[in-house]
């Protein structure tokens, strides 16, 4: 008999997600399933227009109606009026002002969703509509009247790096423009208050990304001591930023503490798009200096971030924007000016990339051009600049992450292409899909690269810790922790950390809620770093707890003892005992917290090492384009991403494939289109999201040279990959059509007109 | 609102007799979005889900006609021998949204809410299909042409239905093609239905979401006859293009421009017409 076990999920192995199956067959509760006994739904009063001056506002109409309970506007907001993760600047209720189209102005709490809608219908806001801000260059100008106490101007950043003064022997420059995405998670916002007895209380079941900051922000607005705000996680369906902001959080709880009932909020998808952040829509002008034989010298920028109304992230947006905007590529000189400006255009916050797909659009659509003007292919201008660990960025930071850009474009380059396109393939295949617009012979075929660069952790001197805590009873483990799960696969990772670190196989992971310390944020491709780090750290401690019981109970030293299988081993003896048995009725109880190293601010020249660590990819896109009709058909995405270490590989292919898939939607149909302020297709019937005929087949190469820096070796692998699809696609396109694409997303007119 | 689910026509026509507003629910995919957004609120439904009649079809092939209830589905229409009979009808049909809308969606629904963007009216319209109608005062035919008048806008009258679609089997080639800005489940910003008739070789098409109602480029149809056998050139095909976009007339909105729908048609039609003469 073989003594050899393969130990299930463990880290490195495929592990299935503990909900995946309950999702699969809609069983799982996302917040919006949520039910309280006698619960009251709430509903918010937005603004119909993007500027406007608030003269009056009567909420007496709707507080007549039968059933209806409560309804609020600035005035009762007990604390302070605003909240905000950086800047404190966006009103819990509109005061005065309302800045940009679906701010919340008032909200009602009735016993029917319908009730609600008609108390909605019958407040009285008179407006004196006012001419909206809606160009980011006017922001600038310091003609322009502010919209806002704080001014039009959230953030100006320089960078001047190097020799300022170098003049390349070749120059290449262009205007890129990003379009405005939306996060499209499919879980829509949803909240359930619940008022404490006492009323001087409250508890949130909340679907967010970061319990504590959300705790933090609403406690203050709601003017209660922090420990009187107490979160629970409720069922998250995706995130990828737009959940960073508060949304319904104040409006649910001040519902509830007024009416001491528990308090039903959902958006739909419609209210949604209103509801939350974006990605910031950007114009980027960019010049490079190369040599002749193609290695750069210097880069020159402007990026100018439109973060519409309130401040939310922009601040840090920019910074990521402009720290990025060298691609993964060496770079001795840079001059680099990049604004985040105020607009009555909806709010931009966070979104997968974080300011960094911006960046990568720009720079990857140059290093095409650079590569075109010194006579070289795409991947050789890459290769040639490629960065490598030890290298300075235009920061001054140095590179101390493992760097394998060159390995990414290499291993990437060596993943088979699709078939070639023949004369009659299934036509849903072609561009134009079930539409039939198509036939093979209206086809070019393009192959474009993007290769990317993105910090994980957060950034400028934040310490974004995480916190976990271990406890180990008779071969049980349970953990806790307030990381939210987002659907990133934290759940998954967790037991598998302690598996392999304790040998058990029973892994409870207990609610995420408030009552253990911060995970941070589920954002900035962290929590694998960073709650991992605290998983790790939390079940190690318990080990060595562990470890100190046996030694003691069979008088040998501790240090001699190690984990096998499900077994403690004494490595200098004969002990060999299983974990379940180990220490019989026995409670070890550990908490970690994991702290990365510190980062610094930006001076005024932009230097100065900020970032934590960098994670790097490569993508090369094979795009079918229809050039009359201008329609696409993304053919294969091949990419080779730097992750460290696959602690789930199928996870890891799960982010991967996601990842091209938003990227994607970018490139080619993924936009909030806002026409003087207004959101025009605020629904999925016009904001297209890619459909599985979309969507290219993905082939792909897992880097994994283990980062030291890294606790378990691992990086982040949520953000990259849906930074330089992008870019990608974008060239894929211009090589099939020879067309000059300065923006995405790529119209059907871009290409045919 | 209350909902009333008749089991059969006349049952049906009595309801809507009597409750003149009432919206009639055929697959409600157009219905319920508009109904949950809270852009409608009907106080009478009638509901022709029931109605078993409705879901008749049949191909007559002595009269050469087939006749489609208004409650079968765009899926009965690719699946079925529908769609040898009239492939047009079915390459329209696949272009609606998912196979959830498919097994729901209606040629009575898309008729009723005769969107200048709906998928089959097109078809209908090329085809010179005959709409047939009931109420309680008794039944009327009209062409596809007198029924839709506006976006939005057809010709039923109060208390009227519905009760199929009549069309004719041409002989020759007949294929549809739309637009959007996705491969899928997407609205349509351009589309175009092709009939080639072999018997005189004359064509007949019509132009989806770029006008008010569905647009026939008789103009065009008309050119494509005056000119000599055997039509099959691609000078000829692109003429024939530029001049059914002629006469298209299309809007700017958040979907499209004007410029790229025109654009659309005139390469959509050119491709139809190179199609039709391609075998």
């Amino acid at each position: 008999m073989s003594t050899v076990k393969t130990r299930r999920d463990v880290l490195g192995t495929n592990a299935l997600r503990p909900d995946g199956a309950a999702k699969v067959k809609g069983e799982f509760s996302f917040s919006s399933d949520m039910w309280s006994d006698g619960m009251l739904w709430g509903a918010t009063l937005r603004s119909p227009h993007p500027y406007a001056r608030i003269v009056r506002i009567d909420t007496s109409p709707a507080l007549a109606i039968d059933g209806v309970r409560a309804v609020l506007t600035a005035e009762d907001v007990p604390g302070v009026l605003t909240y905000g993760l950086i800047d404190q600047d966006q009103p819990v209720f509109a005061v005065d002002y309302v800045r940009y189209m679906g701010e919340p102005v008032a909200a009602v709490a009735a016993d029917h969703p319908e009730t609600c809608r008609r108390a909605l219908a019958a407040i009285i806001v008179e407006y004196e509509v006012l001419t909206p801000l809606t160009d980011p260059e006017l922001s600038l100008d310091t003609s322009t009247p502010a919209i806002h106490p704080n001014g039009n101007v959230f953030r100006h950043q320089r960078i001047v790096h190097g020799d300022t003064s170098v003049v390349g022997d070749v120059v290449v420059e262009g205007e890129y423009e990003i379009g405005m995405q939306d996060q499209a998670f499919l879980g829509l916002e949803a909240a359930m208050a619940i008022p404490d007895a006492d009323g001087a209380g409250i508890e949130l079941h909340i679907a967010t990304q970061w319990l504590h900051e959300d705790q933090k922000q609403i406690a203050a607005c709601l003017g209660l001591p922090i420990e009187r705000v107490r979160l629970v996680l409720g069922g998250v369906g995706g995130a990828f930023g737009a959940r960073e902001d508060i949304s319904l959080q104040v409006h649910s709880c001040l519902l509830a503490l007024t009416t001491k009932r528990p308090i039903k909020m959902q958006y739909s998808r419609e209210e949604s798009f209103f509801g939350h952040v974006h990605r910031h829509p950007a114009r980027v002008h960019i010049r490079h200096h190369a040599k002749a034989d193609g290695t750069i010298v210097k880069i020159e920028a402007r990026m100018l971030f439109d973060g519409g109304a309130y401040a939310s992230t922009s601040s840090a947006v920019l910074i990521n924007g402009i720290t990025h905007i060298q691609g993964p590529y060496r770079c001795p000189s840079a001059v680099v000016d990049g604004f985040a400006v105020r607009t009555n255009n909806p709010p931009c916050g966070a979104m997968r990339g974080f300011g960094v797909v911006q960046a990568c659009y720009a720079h990857e659509s140059q290093m095409d051009r650079l590569a075109e003007a010194c006579g070289l292919s795409h991947v050789e201008i890459r290769l040639r600049n490629a960065m490598r660990t030890g290298d300075t960025l235009i920061t001054g930071q140095p590179v101390e992450s493992v760097a394998p850009v060159e390995r990414c474009i290499r291993e990437t380059d060596a993943l088979p292409l699709p078939p070639p396109l023949i004369d009659s393939p299934d036509v849903l295949e072609l561009p134009g899909g079930t539409g039939l617009t198509s036939r093979s012979e209206n086809i070019r075929r393009g192959i474009g690269w993007g290769v990317s660069i993105k910090n994980i952790m957060y950034s400028e001197g934040f310490d974004d810790y995480s916190t976990a805590r271990c406890t180990l009873q008779d071969g049980v483990v349970a953990l806790k922790f307030a990381t939210s799960e987002v659907g990133q696969g934290f759940v998954t990772l967790a037991p598998q950390i302690a598996r392999s670190v304790l040998g058990v196989t029973d892994v409870v992971v207990e609610p995420m809620d408030t009552t253990i310390g911060s995970a941070g944020s589920t954002s900035a491709s962290r929590q694998t770093w960073m709650s991992g780090g605290a998983v790790d750290g939390a079940c190690r401690l318990v080990r060595e707890r562990l470890f100190e019981h046996v030694g003691l109970a069979n008088g040998i030293d501790a240090l001699r003892l190690v984990i096998e299988d499900d077994e403690i081993v004494d490595t200098m003896g004969t002990l060999r005992i299983k974990v379940t048995d180990a220490a019989p009725g026995v409670r070890f109880e550990e908490t970690f917290e994991h702290h990365h190293r510190p980062t610094e601010d930006l001076d005024e020249n932009g230097q100065g090492n900020c970032h934590v660590a960098f994670a790097f990819v490569a993508h090369r896109a094979v795009v079918d384009v229809d050039v009359e009709l201008g329609l696409v058909k993304v053919v294969q995405v091949a990419t080779a991403q730097d992750i460290g270490r696959a602690l789930n590989p199928l996870s890891v292919q799960g982010q991967l494939e996601g990842g091209i898939a938003q990227g994607l939607g970018l490139a080619v149909m993924e936009e909030v289109i806002v026409q003087d302020g207004r959101v025009r297709n605020p629904s999925f019937t016009d904001y297209l999201l890619p459909t599985a005929l979309d969507a290219p087949e993905v082939v792909y190469s897992l880097i994994e040279e283990p980062d030291p820096q890294a606790p378990l070796g691992a990086k982040g692998v949520g953000e990259p990959p849906c930074i330089s699809v992008t870019p990608a696609i974008a060239s894929a396109i211009r090589q099939a059509t020879g067309r000059d694409i300065r923006r995405v997303p790529v119209r059907p007119q871009d290409i045919c007109l | 609102m209350t909902v009333h689910s008749p089991r059969t026509i006349d049952q049906a026509v009595t309801l809507l007799e009597k409750y003149p507003s009432a919206m009639i629910l055929s697959g409600g995919t157009d219905f319920m979005v508009e109904v949950n957004f809270n852009h409608r609120k009907p106080s009478q439904v009638v509901s022709t889900r029931a109605i078993e009649e409705l879901r008749q079809w049949n191909i007559d092939h002595d009269t050469n006609s087939i006749f489609i209830g208004a409650g079968v589905t765009y899926s009965t229409i690719e699946s079925s021998d529908i769609a040898q009979a009239a492939p047009a009808l079915a390459e329209a049909s696949r272009t609606v949204g998912s196979p959830q809308i498919r097994a729901a969606g209606t040629m009575g629904g898309n008729l009723g809410t005769c969107s200048p963007a709906g998928d089959t009216l097109p078809v209908f319209a090329a085809l010179d299909a005959k709409i047939l109608l009931a109420s309680n005062a008794g039944r009327r035919e009209v062409s596809f042409a007198d029924f839709m008048v506006g976006p939005k806008k057809n010709s039923l009258l109060a208390g009227e239905m519905v009760l199929g679609v009549s069309l004719p089997i041409i002989e020759g080639w007949q294929g549809y093609a739309k637009v959007g800005v996705r491969n899928a489940m997407v609205i349509s910003i351009a589309s175009a239905c092709l009939v080639r008739n072999a018997s005189d070789d004359s064509v007949r098409v019509a132009l989806g979401s770029v006008g008010p109602t569905i647009i026939r480029a008789r103009a065009a149809e008309s050119w494509w006859l005056d000119q000599g056998a055997p039509r099959s050139s691609s000078e000829m095909h692109t003429e024939f293009g530029a001049r059914c976009a002629a006469e298209a007339s299309p809007i700017t909105d958040h979907r499209s421009t004007a410029e790229y729908r025109r654009h659309a048609i005139k390469v959509l039609c050119t491709r139809l017409a190179a199609r039709s003469t391609s075998r």
